[in-house]
């Protein structure tokens, strides 16, 4: 028995966090000056092996911080407390085109951390780690109930966060994937905002009629937080990403019935036929195509579909008109979409307006399109199955460089929630409020 | 002023929010209950609620004053009433109690260790005392207290005649072994070894007899011995690292094998809460009548609850009826508390110490005794129960009192654990060396 291996003593804490907490990784009770690799390891829920690694030197104490402690190489450097996360990828010879989203959210993801002697960039699988610990890594906190929503010809999940509330709402919307993806709202339900994750380009009603929806689908999510026993009907916030973003924008402004608190858009765009359904701004970016260019290794760059930025009002959304604050996120080096230049137009709308005061921009120099909660990897190009009658896939280029990237994903969430937070808990002081009544 | 209450108490539960960080958490880690957007000043309960696995309740409360922010931090304000009073982050936890009309005499055990303990953290309005059930709090949020660790591995034990549970941590290993026994209540109870797999011991959670039926338990002390080779052999585990971890009669059997087994060699033993009062040549069967019957020393306090701690006092003399620790080679680390009521462990401490400096093996012994900790020394958090229910209907009082125990259960479980690191995992010093 190496003697040796049974003296180090590797521990992550919390072993158990939500998927946008913080860990710390410590080694100890090596040699001070001992070179060793810590080394990550998942299999996503495709069956892909995905790793990420770093090269570290024990201090004079005989151990490692990685919350401290520079990493001298590997798939990050410097000191990157979250760099085992972020910078998780595919193992050498997998598929190409990979992007890592966990669609069932009742269950953690599991990362094995280990400790690895020397400095090694490969070959991870043919040696013995000095020791090794597994990590829940869990979107759902104790007490968060999901919840299927069908009615209404919804294809929807709510997310309640523990406790008895009443809680705030939130309507959250991803991109033009599709699918229910839920891993957002779950968080969000973690973070006290009852949020439901709706799937509005390929949901039942879509598959059945053929027919894509339209305000009455996004209204009657809307009608089913406000009229929820613990949901705070006048506190309904709504949060979209890419297309989302289309989608949040019209209804903040031109929905009779939807009455949102504030709303988040992340790397989309205002641009779009006002007039019109919502499968016609679909159609409207492709009879574009024709400005779809393509990078060195043939990834697909859509961002000039809506460029240049329209001056013809009947093109982009009125933002002049918007009652409650929005909050823009958007990456400087986003490839699929024109992002910050219509986050500058809406700017200038808003100033022109009036309402200026309701906006809050965060631009991200060298961050790309997939700008979402943090301590995941992000994939500068992945394969993209388009939503249409004839489904191809491509690969999309999304941009963003992946320090950067992973800077923005943590600011913005942070910031997103402090948004939130302010606008749909705040608002009337209840501490003056209340005393006043004391 | 004119509103109605409702209006007011509905701005309030719009707002209120309480955490607690890590909202998972192992059952021997701390957290931090904070609540924030109350009005400044304003008096609340904190309070936890748990069913057991049993469906019984129990709960604990404090009551706090919010600051000037309008926020609650339970690791760093003070309970000024409650359950426990004081700057207490873990109060909430080790100062639960059934809640009023359970059963009498309720002890609160983990039977199964791979789903957490659920308990809910609330907040309500004002200082209230008691029929949290009847009242909406201002918020709450449910925190997870487990004793198994990711990736421990959980593998059931039926080989040889032995029966138990090994946890192995995660990792290639090898890992240091431990045999884990506990006390004169039987059964297979699983969670100390489950916690200690957690912190990087291969640890075996031996059943050796039913629970309840101490008096015709008839194993030979032969099977504590294979049990503990059980874990020697296992290909994960360090052989010469092998230790014992005994409470109340199992801390007697780790002493036991500690001094007279020829065939296992300890590297180490913590005892809580035992002794080392056996009649030699005594089998255990014998030992174990000897252990389940009542003698005329039996005291019952005022509540009708049995004290056995004077059964075996004073102490006797006759090394016949002692446990030869003279013999005793590893190190041992005995964990008492001052105000056991079930067994004279100071007492019998003193002795061993006294017995050990005879024999020259003083410097082997470790010995922390705690004020007010009565004898059910458990990992920390968990709640006091100064008298439980122990087989059938006999309640037994096992003395301390709740804070000084919980203080005894935090600090001794700390000491364990270095004690642990000490002697199975081979720590290298870098300041020694130079």
């Amino acid at each position: 028995m190496d003697r040796k291996r049974c003296c180090v003593k590797l521990s992550v804490h919390p072993s158990r966090g939500l998927m946008d907490e913080k860990f710390t990784v410590l080694v100890q009770n090596v040699l001070p000056g001992f070179q060793l690799t810590v080394y990550a390891f998942y299999k996503c829920e495709g069956g892909y092996s995905w790793e990420a690694f770093a090269h570290y030197t024990a201090s004079a104490t005989g151990a490692v911080n990685v919350s401290e402690d520079p990493s001298r190489g590997g798939t990050y450097s410097g000191v990157e407390p979250m760099g085992l996360m972020w910078s998780l990828r595919p193992v050498p010879g997998s598929k190409s085109g990979l992007r890592m989203r966990k669609m069932n959210v009742q269950t953690p993801m599991e990362v094995t951390i280990s400790v690895y002697q020397g400095h090694l960039t490969e070959g991870f699988v043919d040696q013995v780690p000095l020791a090794a610990v597994v990590v829940e890594r869990w979107y759902m906190a104790p007490g968060v109930r999901r919840i299927p929503i069908t009615e209404g010809g919804l294809t929807a999940t709510l997310f309640l966060p523990s406790g008895p509330g009443p809680f705030p709402g939130l309507l959250d919307l991803w991109g033009g994937g599709g699918k229910l993806v839920e891993y957002r709202a779950a968080l969000l339900a973690s973070h006290g905002i009852a949020a439901m994750a709706l799937d509005y380009l390929t949901p039942q009603i879509t598959k059945e009629t053929g027919k894509m929806v339209d305000y009455e689908y996004f209204e009657a999510a809307y009608r089913v937080l406000e009229q929820h026993p613990q949901i705070l009907g006048s506190r309904i916030a709504m949060l979209g990403l890419s297309f989302g973003t289309s989608v949040t924008l019209r209804m903040a402004v031109y929905s009779q019935v939807i009455k949102l608190r504030c709303a988040v858009c992340i790397s989309g765009s205002h641009v779009q036929p006002i007039d019109g359904s919502v499968a016609q701004i679909m159609t409207s970016f492709n009879d574009n195509a024709d400005k779809t260019r393509f990078n060195e290794e043939q990834h697909v760059i859509w961002r000039d579909l809506l460029m240049p930025i329209p001056t013809d009002a009947s093109l982009k959304v009125d933002v002049g008109r918007l009652r409650c604050p929005l909050l823009l996120v958007v990456g400087e080096d986003d490839q699929n979409w024109p992002s910050y230049e219509s986050a500058m137009d809406m700017k200038e709308m808003m100033q022109r307006a009036g309402n200026e005061h309701l906006l809050t921009v965060l631009s991200y120099p060298n961050a790309g399109h997939l700008i979402e909660p943090p301590f995941t990897p992000s994939a500068r190009a992945s394969a993209f199955k388009t939503i249409s009658n004839t489904p191809q896939t491509v690969m999309v280029l999304w941009g963003g460089e992946p320090v950067a990237h992973s800077v923005a994903q943590e600011d913005s969430w942070r910031k997103t929630l402090v948004f939130l937070r302010v606008n749909l808990y705040g608002g009337s002081q209840p501490g003056a409020a209340a005393s006043s009544h004391l | 002023e004119g509103a109605p209450v409702s209006l007011v108490r509905a701005r309030w539960l719009q707002s209120v929010v309480i955490s607690v960080t890590p909202s998972r958490a192992l059952v021997d880690e701390t957290f931090r209950v904070a609540v924030q957007n109350l009005p400044p000043g304003s008096p609340v309960t904190l309070h936890s609620l748990h069913r057991s696995e049993d469906e019984d309740l129990w709960e604990a409360f404090g009551h706090y004053v919010s600051d000037s922010r309008g926020t609650v931090s339970v690791a760093d304000d003070f309970s000024f009433g409650g359950t426990y009073t004081g700057k207490e982050a873990m109060g909430l936890l080790w100062s639960m109690s059934p809640v009023p009309g359970s059963r009498e005499g309720l002890r609160l055990r983990k039977k199964n260790v791979c789903i957490p303990q659920l308990v809910n953290i609330s907040v309500y309005g004002g200082h209230v005392e008691e029929g949290f059930g009847e009242r909406l709090p201002l918020a709450s949020t449910l925190t997870e207290r487990w004793h198994l660790g990711p990736g421990v591995r959980r593998i059931e034990i039926s080989e040889r005649g032995v029966r138990g549970t090994l946890f192995i941590p995660p990792g290639p290993g090898p890992f240091p072994g431990m045999l884990d026994m506990w006390g004169g209540g039987g059964g297979l109870l699983e969670y100390r070894s489950a916690l200690l797999a957690s912190h990087g011991y291969a640890s075996l959670a031996l059943e050796y007899f039913t629970a309840g039926e101490l008096k015709s338990a008839d194993k030979e002390f032969s099977y504590f011995e294979t049990a503990f080779n059980i874990v020697r052999e296992h290909p994960q585990v360090i052989p010469d690292r092998v230790g014992l971890f005994g409470l109340s009669l199992g801390s007697l059997m780790a002493s036991y094998l500690a001094a007279e087994s020829s065939v296992i060699e300890p590297r180490c033993c913590v005892c809580v809460s035992g002794g080392h009062l056996y009649p030699r040549g005594a089998n255990l069967q014998q030992l174990f009548r000897a252990y389940s019957s009542h003698s005329h020393k039996l005291r019952v306090d005022e509540h009708n609850r049995e004290i056995w701690r004077s059964i075996n006092l004073p102490i006797p003399e006759d090394l016949s009826q002692k446990l030869d620790v003279g013999k005793i080679n590893c190190p041992m680390l005995l964990v008492n508390g001052i105000d056991d009521q079930n067994w004279p462990t100071v007492e019998c401490a003193e002795d061993m110490a006294h017995m050990m400096r005879a024999a020259g093996k003083e410097h082997l012994l470790t010995r922390i005794e705690y004020p007010d900790a009565g004898h059910l020394i458990e990992p920390p958090y968990s709640p006091h129960s100064r008298a439980t229910k122990f087989i059938k209907d006999v309640i037994l009082l096992w003395g301390g009192q709740t804070k000084p125990h919980a203080d005894a259960q935090e600090d001794s479980w700390r000491n364990i654990l270095a004690f642990l690191q000490k002697h199975l995992y081979c720590t290298q010093n870098p300041k020694a060396k130079m």
